[in-house]
């Protein structure tokens, strides 16, 4: 190893009119190492990063490419300096195929031929080299998504990348498909190359970093060997303060059985059943979680059991049947049901942006008549004195009721919601992804007030990505795919691996010799080909 | 943080735009052969400087008022009324039917009968574009302007063959009887020694236009009504997790729209012609979306804005009638003011926000 760094940024600041998203920045990444960077959301790391890829020009500081001053205007400049992103939402063409996205942007010359048959030789030698593996001649969307997520690095790859940015790769992944993914990038660790993981996962960054940034608000507060430090310490230092990593809950005491679902199925518009035949029971008390990677048919059961989507099948709140196709199937009727209901997109459902923080608390009860002055106007006083109140107990930041939620941070926004629907005292409360795109500090917060709610003896049903969230939160947990659910299990008596499993359909142990992630590929590839058919027959 | 103050985005940005307008205008104007300066000052002298003008410019303020909140109510639900024209058109047989078929007593009671009249049947026309955006997922802007022909269409039919008098050569209904007549500005405003207004249409559906400026930002920002249209205007995906039927405030949104559209009658059927003529919406309907984009669909603005179109219109008659500046190049002044105001917004807005941030930047 030399001494020479892959990538030293000197001083970088930037900032977007009054916010400065990146101070005086300056790291050093040595090549063939795995460097995190970590932070909460907001913290700056996209806007870095977004910088050295060439799509912001920083208003000062200096980027040394293996210790040549380099100067990154655009992406093309970024590729040609060895480096290759891969982003977040994948930056596909959904109908080419595999080779065909590989070579967009890098072919050859006038003809395709050629470029694609040079693409099929590299591609087979990356496939063999990095355990790469994908079907050359596949059509994008028939891919699944962390098949896709390789196709994104075979780009980079193709491209000579010597660096390589992975913008929170593991957000989309099944447990064994991010394991899988780690075992790529130590792969490309070992042929010499440089990798950068932007993530908000501790536990990532502790598994596979040599070394580790931290950011807070725009400042790199530290760089520390992986090896010398400890989740605890990290997490402080994103957030600034001590932070509890563990939510702190006494054992379950369920009651009566409050929400019973069974056998619900939802079609969706263009004809696909996303939900097929799901059977489920919540008791009072106790903490139901459905864990699952997304797109599996959680949000349309969260949708279906808030009044957003019409379904059939039974369901029965504290034994009454209610209504989910006619009449009374809406958020007003759930919410007379006792169903309060944090949806999972904060932004487009559960809160208007453009409206301030007091009207967003009387939204989804604007018919309350304790909001009313009279028969014709709204009492906008009495929901601006119960907005305050509800910022004040649920410490939103900053405590001003006039300012469009929109000017709030994810959690803060999130503490609206929540505010909003836990003081409803409901029966059932429905929470979706109830941290994602919070910050540590929240989380906390936010994951005391769901179990404070349960020890009061409510029941909670709550769908997550997040399996950490799902296994300390959850008394019970649900794993879902592809519209059903595959078991439950109990938190105590499960581990990461098995509803790992269980969230890309395996039911059945495999076999010890048997490497997880190709029981994990042929199961997805089956209910590709299974959905295929489908389409065809329609 | 919002990227400038309040102020800057109400007042200054379409203070510029204006100018901007005038500005090429005037260049136009040049180009012509005229002087821009002669022309403006006979504009404003003709339609602010006298009671006559300032009556003249008021009747067409009074239109474009009702057009503007009828866009405006539409837009907050995040529809496109452009449908304006057609609306106006069936308020206008609204109004008439119940002025020539009512025998009213008094302007009072008539006034009353033809509001209700105007709104129904403007409130009617739209409810069919509503139903099919609603239910069957039709683009509002498609059909609304669909909609605009086929009143046009039907506006001709009934004058033609129902309600013209026997005899009458003219596609038009025959006069209102004298008791629907709504009394002037100049019979409200003049004493004995003084004629205030003299010959100016503007009468007395001015101040309900007025008074539908305030009730129209009563619904929007202080009933739970107008919260729900905000809300859907704002997200349907948020809407529909409150239990706001989409269905519901699209349809009744859309009513309303069309209502207020259809009270346009009030001014230009009842208070001005007396009559129903063929054209009775005068344009007013497309002026109404220009009139709140530049009002940003605020009921001030749009009063605001319903000013400076009716001053452009009063002025440029004048202009015509006192030049020889052609009528056409008057349209061509009102489209550009059009064009900053609503299409070129960002134009104006985007350097001023910056300018805004660094100033707010140069004190922090």
């Amino acid at each position: 190893m030399t001494d020479t760094p892959a990538i030293e940024l000197k001083g970088i600041s930037k900032s977007f009119g009054p916010v400065q998203a990146n101070k005086d920045i300056s790291i050093r990444v040595m090549p063939g190492t795995i460097h995190g960077i970590i932070g909460e959301n907001g913290a700056g790391k996209s806007t870095l990063m977004s910088i050295l890829y060439g799509f912001y020009k920083a208003d000062s500081g200096e980027i040394f490419i293996n210790g040549r001053q380099t100067q990154i205007p655009d992406s093309q400049a970024a590729i040609a300096a060895g480096i290759g992103m891969v982003f977040q939402h994948f930056k596909l063409v959904q109908n080419f195929t595999v080779l065909e996205n590989v070579i967009l942007g890098a072919e050859d010359g006038g003809l395709l031929k050629p470029s694609l048959a040079k693409a099929r030789g590299v591609l087979q030698h990356l496939a063999q080299e990095y355990e790469l593996n994908v079907d050359p001649d596949a059509m994008i969307e028939d891919l699944s998504v962390g098949h896709q997520q390789r196709v994104e690095i075979l780009k980079a790859l193709y491209r000579e990348a010597e660096i390589l940015i992975l913008d929170e790769p593991t957000g989309v992944l099944t447990p064994a498909e991010a394991d899988h993914l780690f075992r790529i990038l130590e792969g490309l660790k070992r042929e010499g190359k440089t990798i950068i993981l932007i993530t908000h996962k501790l536990r990532e960054i502790m598994e596979i970093t040599d070394t580790v940034s931290v950011m807070r608000r725009g400042e790199m507060t530290a760089t520390v060997k992986t090896a010398e430090t400890s989740p605890e310490e990290l997490a402080e230092l994103m957030v600034g303060r001590k932070v509890l990593l563990r939510v702190d809950k006494t054992p379950a005491k369920p009651g009566k059985s409050v929400l019973e679902v069974e056998n619900l199925r939802h079609t969706d518009s263009a004809g696909v059943e996303r939900l097929k035949g799901i059977s489920l029971k919540v008791q009072a008390g106790e903490i139901l979680g459905i864990a699952g990677v997304s797109g599996n048919g959680q949000s349309e059961l969260l949708q279906v059991l808030g009044g957003m989507k019409t379904a059939t099948g039974t369901v029965r709140v504290n034994g009454e049947e209610i209504d989910l196709t006619g009449r009374y199937s809406d958020g007003q009727s759930r919410r007379a049901r006792g169903i309060s209901h944090v949806p999972e997109d904060r932004q487009h459902e559960g809160l208007i942006m453009p409206y301030t923080a007091w009207e967003n608390v009387a939204f989804g009860y604007h018919h309350d008549p304790k909001y009313q002055k009279n028969a014709i106007l709204m009492d906008n006083a009495a929901i601006k004195r119960d907005a305050e109140g509800k910022i004040e107990r649920f410490d939103v930041r900053p405590p001003n009721a006039n300012l469009a939620a929109r000017n709030f941070s994810g959690g803060n926004q999130q503490k609206i919601v929540l505010a909003r629907e836990i003081e409803r005292n409901p029966d059932i409360l429905l929470v979706g992804q109830p941290t994602r795109g919070v910050d540590i500090g929240a989380i906390e917060f936010i994951h005391q007030q769901i179990v404070a709610l349960r020890d009061q003896g409510k029941a909670i049903l709550l769908v997550s990505v997040e399996l950490d969230e799902i296994l300390s939160l959850s008394d019970r947990v649900a794993v879902m795919f592809d519209g059903q659910i595959m078991g439950e299990r109990l938190p105590s008596e499960t581990n990461q691996t098995e509803l790992g499993l269980l969230m890309a359909g395996v039911t059945q142990m495999p076999d010890k010799d048997k490497p997880l992630i190709h029981v994990v590929d042929e199961q997805l590839d089956a209910q590709k080909e299974r959905e295929a058919k489908r389409h065809g027959h329609s | 943080m919002d990227k400038m103050p309040a102020w800057a985005d109400a007042v200054l940005v379409p203070l510029i735009s204006i100018l901007l307008a005038a500005l090429i205008s005037a260049l136009v104007i040049l180009a012509i052969g005229h002087n821009p300066v002669e022309a403006f000052s006979i504009m404003v002298k003709e339609s602010l400087t006298s009671s006559r003008g300032i009556g003249n410019t008021l009747y067409y303020t009074t239109n474009f008022i009702f057009t503007g909140l009828a866009v405006a109510v539409a837009f907050h639900a995040r529809m496109f009324n452009i449908g304006g024209e057609g609306q106006v058109l069936l308020g206008g047989l609204g109004v008439a039917l119940v002025c020539l078929y009512v025998p009213w007593p008094h302007w009072t009671l008539a006034l009353v009968g033809a509001t209700v009249a105007a709104g129904v049947f403007g409130a009617a026309w739209a409810l069919i574009p509503a139903y099919l955006q609603a239910k069957r997922g039709s683009h509002i802007v498609i059909t609304t302007i669909m909609f605009n022909f086929i009143a046009a269409a039907v506006l001709n039919y009934v004058l033609v063959n129902m309600l013209r008098p026997r005899g009458a050569m003219e596609p038009a209904s025959g006069p209102f009887p004298e008791p629907t007549h709504l009394p002037t500005f100049q019979e409200m405003f003049s004493t004995a020694d003084t004629v205030l207004f003299r010959s100016a249409p503007v009468n007395v559906s001015f101040f309900l236009a007025v008074l539908a400026c305030f009730a129209v930002w009563l619904l929007i920002w202080r009933t739970r009504l107008g919260y729900q249209i905000r809300a859907f205007g704002h997200s349907e995906s948020a809407a529909r997790y409150a239990g706001i039927s989409p269905v519901r405030i699209t349809v009744i949104a859309m009513l309303i729209s069309g209502g207020l559209a259809g009270m346009m009658a009030l001014n230009a059927t009842m208070g001005e012609a007396e009559r129903l003529v063929l054209n009775a919406s005068e344009g007013a309907g497309f002026i109404g979306i220009a009139v709140a984009l530049m009002g940003r669909s605020h009921p001030f603005g749009i009063f605001m804005a319903a000013l400076l179109f009716g001053f452009l219109y009063q002025g440029g008659l004048e202009l015509a009638f006192w030049t020889g500046i052609p009528q056409q190049l008057i349209t061509v002044i009102q489209a550009l003011v059009i064009l900053f105001t609503g299409a070129l917004d960002n134009m104006v807005r985007m350097p001023l926000e910056k300018l805004f941030l660094a100033l707010r930047k140069g004190k922090a």
